[in-house]
């Protein structure tokens, strides 16, 4: 993990007094709410429905027991005892006081956390493969370029005034598991024709309103380049970047606008002025961050995988949940463990206080006491042993952490929806819970295998929903609640936008068009077809006419 | 509204014109790029201050290579939102190298000024009670940032790097 | 009804009869139609939000069953009621 030295920690501290000055001016009335929302936003505190909502950086998905304990305190002292995680690797907390950010904003700065930019018209919170450091199918570990990246874009003088928000992701594998082509800018890395490491550029993908998948605007750059060549596509975002329409701002209509090669052209020409001034990352940086980034200490076990195999058929509930929940590591005799926040019945991507410290404590225990977010909402330790992997399982299924749905029907995306945010048209969270309640009752899970379920409130799409292989999008028709199903959408590194299946369906109706999508899927795949796969292989047409044919029962709605 | 230049409060010396109006004889001249444009001629002959105001949307580029006859140059901030001039004020110091004085004017908030001087701004117009004591108060947010621009004060890479070389002479 | 989020804690609160902002709906003052008492209810709530006591005060319909008090706009039943799932524990 990245430590903090005495530089960092003098950033966040002068910036939680600057807010700290602010939240006193607002209160004393010094200051008008349309003057402190754009601070207090940059501060990534937003006013929703029930109270403020404090969103937490966490860089890149990595978090350190010592932090998950901190953010345990936190949802005790000041918030409802519990925290959400998000599809940016972040937490948010839904109950927050605006005379107690300040205090809290200190609390977060003594563990190394921080919250800005988590909002606002700036460089948010950059993410990465959840593996990242770990996986076998790895070319190269991208936090030294996630960290380089943060610190370059945290309070940038220039580009804290963005025509809108801006994302950024990375994966070091050719496996993509941060959804990098739908981000303002991805980054991927991977071996030019003479094998060395590089980073692909992608450009102006994003979900929303018109949702876009990412353009490359270079196919490979050197690494220590990747710092210069991100500012050269801010420059021109922030000078060419629609500022006439909050719905037309991002970069992606820039780039829709401009066309792709004269995109590039303006970037390249930018970017040939500023390449070899201080922006080239120096070896000395990247070896002062690489370090904070070693491998633990691992032992040299062997692999046992065999043996694991052989406890399953024992074990076949222990075998299920390896089978979904536990991937595979570079390093023989370790594991990777993904921890379900989607038990039948909770709400996608929450954790009590309680939890969070158990949480903190099996980390210690069984994996060099850090773990990461990943932005399917759950949590992942990255370094179990094998011959931990019982233990562990045994340890996680009382907390209802060892659900055995990973990248599974129930593995459910859902964002807050209008149970909690400002912006949502319908609810999202009981729908959520109503189809992964659905498939636990029903025990098809295994069979149906991945399948990925994305449920957005409204257009804003932070549910990612357009990239589900089964998207819901929740709209609001007369004051009612209906949602419009996609099917075939993929976040990976084939990336798709879904297809619109029909009309909107009422909240009741919903998992039972799941499972008319399901069973259509069970009936017609071939071999060991994923529904992705059978689903670009037949088309739409049989999932429409199972739906909302004649013969069953979802009511039509116009 | 005060002008706070070089950190102190001054009376604007430049007149402002506006387009179409007429250009006084004398005196220091704030122009709009269309006057500019049109009377270039003309006002470089002169032996007074010139200086150019440039809207959010006009970019620097126009009068890249003019900048050595300036003496001002003030960016117009028509909202805080609108950050282009934050890039302006980056390539008229970085890029075209311009030494004269340069102006935040329109919708400057405290809360920017930090960003404002690191990326070239010299001068501004505040409006508020106290003025003086907010830019102060601003100037002084922040004593570390990750980035170098054109202001030549040390990012926090180089502060490392000075640091490691104390901590290690060798 | 007058609905605003209070400027401390960004609770939900209604505007009562006596210039209070209170949490619980039951509580709040109650206008009958949309003439000049709604119109005088809207401005306090808006001279409120001018003297920093509550953010974007605005009017709402609210229907009356059986004593119950229930927002027109499912919106708003959320925002007075809490959210509609229970809460992780």
């Amino acid at each position: 993990m990245y430590r903090y030295d005495e530089f960092d920690r003098t950033l966040v501290n002068e910036r939680v007094a600057q807010f700290r000055r602010q939240v006193e001016r607002r209160l004393a009335g010094k200051m008008t709410e349309d003057q402190f929302k754009p601070l207090r936003l940059m501060n990534g505190l937003y006013l929703q429905l029930h109270a403020y909502m404090l969103r937490i950086n966490v860089p890149y998905g990595c978090l350190s027991t010592r932090q998950l304990r901190r953010l345990a305190q936190i949802a005790r002292r000041y918030d409802k005892g519990f925290g959400h995680f998000t599809t940016r690797q972040n937490i948010q907390f839904n109950w927050i006081s605006l005379d107690e950010a300040p205090d809290i904003m200190a609390e977060l700065a003594e563990v190394e956390m921080n919250t800005m930019q988590s909002s606002g018209n700036c460089v948010r919170n950059i993410t990465a493969d959840h593996y990242a450091g770990r996986a076998q199918d790895e070319i190269e570990d991208p936090r030294v370029w996630c960290e380089l990246l943060r610190q370059h874009s945290l309070l940038h003088p220039e580009f804290s005034y963005l025509p809108r928000k801006f994302k950024l992701a990375l994966t070091g594998a050719p496996h993509d598991r941060a959804a990098v082509a739908v981000h303002d800018i991805g980054l991927r890395m991977h071996h030019d024709a003479q094998d060395r490491p590089g980073f692909e550029v992608i450009v102006g993908g994003g979900q929303g309103r018109t949702p876009v998948i990412g353009k490359t605007i270079r196919p490979w750059i050197e690494p220590q380049h990747v710092i210069s060549y991100v500012e050269a596509i801010l420059r021109i975002y922030n000078l060419y970047g629609r500022r006439d329409n909050i719905f037309k701002a991002r970069i992606k209509i820039l780039v829709n606008a401009l066309g792709i090669e004269r995109f590039t052209a303006l970037v390249e020409r930018e970017w040939e002025q500023i390449r070899d001034s201080g922006l080239q990352v120096s070896q000395a940086e990247r070896d002062r961050i690489g370090a904070c980034f070693a491998p633990p200490g691992y032992e040299t076990l062997d692999d046992c995988s065999e043996e694991l195999a052989a406890w399953s058929t024992v074990e076949p509930a222990f075998g299920t949940w390896m089978r979904s929940n536990v991937a595979a590591h570079k390093v023989p005799g370790y594991a990777i463990v993904n921890l379900s926040l989607k038990a039948p019945g909770r709400i996608p991507g929450d954790l009590s206080a309680d939890k969070m410290e158990w949480v903190a404590d099996l980390a210690d225990k069984f994996s060099f006491g850090e773990l990461r977010v990943n932005h399917r909402q759950n949590l992942t330790f990255v370094d179990v042993r094998q011959a931990d992997l019982h233990r562990l399982w045994k340890l996680l299924d009382p907390l209802e952490l060892a659900t055995p749905n990973i990248g599974l029907a129930s593995d459910i995306i859902a964002c807050p929806g209008l149970d909690y945010c400002a912006l949502a048209n319908a609810r999202s969270i009981p729908v959520a819970r109503d189809i992964g309640l659905h498939f636990a009752r029903s025990d098809k899970l295994q069979q149906v295998g991945n399948l990925t379920i994305n449920i957005s409130g409204c257009m804003n799409a932070c549910g990612h929903h357009h990239v589900g292989n089964i998207g819901i999008l929740g709209v609001d028709k007369r004051g009612r609640e209906f949602f419009q199903l996609t099917l075939g959408g993929s976040a990976d590194e084939h990336a798709a936008l879904g297809d619109r299946l029909g009309p909107g369906l009422a909240q009741a109706e919903v998992p039972g068009a799941i499972e008319h999508i399901v069973d259509t899927y069970l009936a017609t795949r071939q071999g060991d077809e994923t529904f992705l796969q059978t689903y670009r292989r037949i088309g739409i047409a049989p999932f429409r006419e199972a739906v909302y044919g004649q013969d069953n029962k979802t009511r039509r709605v116009a | 509204m005060a002008l706070i230049k070089n950190g102190r409060e001054t009376i604007d010396p430049f007149i402002r014109i506006r387009p179409g109006e007429p250009l006084p004889d004398d005196g220091a001249l704030l122009v709009p790029l269309c006057v500019w444009q049109n009377h270039w001629e003309r006002l470089v002959c002169r032996r007074t201050a010139i200086g150019v105001q440039l809207a959010s949307h006009e970019h620097p580029e126009i009068i890249g290579d003019d900048v050595d006859q300036l003496d001002l140059i003030a960016l117009e901030f028509p909202s805080f939102r609108d950050g282009r001039a934050y890039s302006h004020a980056r390539l008229i110091r970085e890029r075209y190298g311009f030494a004269g004085e340069l102006r935040a004017v329109g919708d400057v908030l405290v809360e920017q000024l930090h960003y404002m001087q690191r990326v070239g701004f010299d001068a501004f117009e505040i409006v508020g009670d106290d003025p003086l004591a907010d830019y102060e108060t601003a100037s002084q947010d922040f004593t570390v940032w990750y980035q170098a621009t054109g202001d030549g004060r040390h990012p926090a890479s180089a502060l490392r790097r000075a640091r490691s070389r104390l901590r290690d002479p060798s | 009804m007058l609905i605003a989020n209070r400027l401390t804690d960004g609770l939900v609160v209604f505007r009562a009869a006596d210039g209070r902002w209170v949490e619980a709906i039951a509580d709040g003052l109650l206008i009958a139609g949309e003439g000049t008492a709604a119109a005088r209810l809207l401005d306090a709530g808006l001279a409120d939000a001018q003297a920093n006591r509550v953010i974007d005060p605005y009017l709402i319909d609210v229907s009356v069953t059986g004593g119950r008090r229930t927002p027109e706009r499912y919106r708003e039943t959320i925002r007075a009621c809490g959210p509609t799932i229970q809460v992780e524990r």
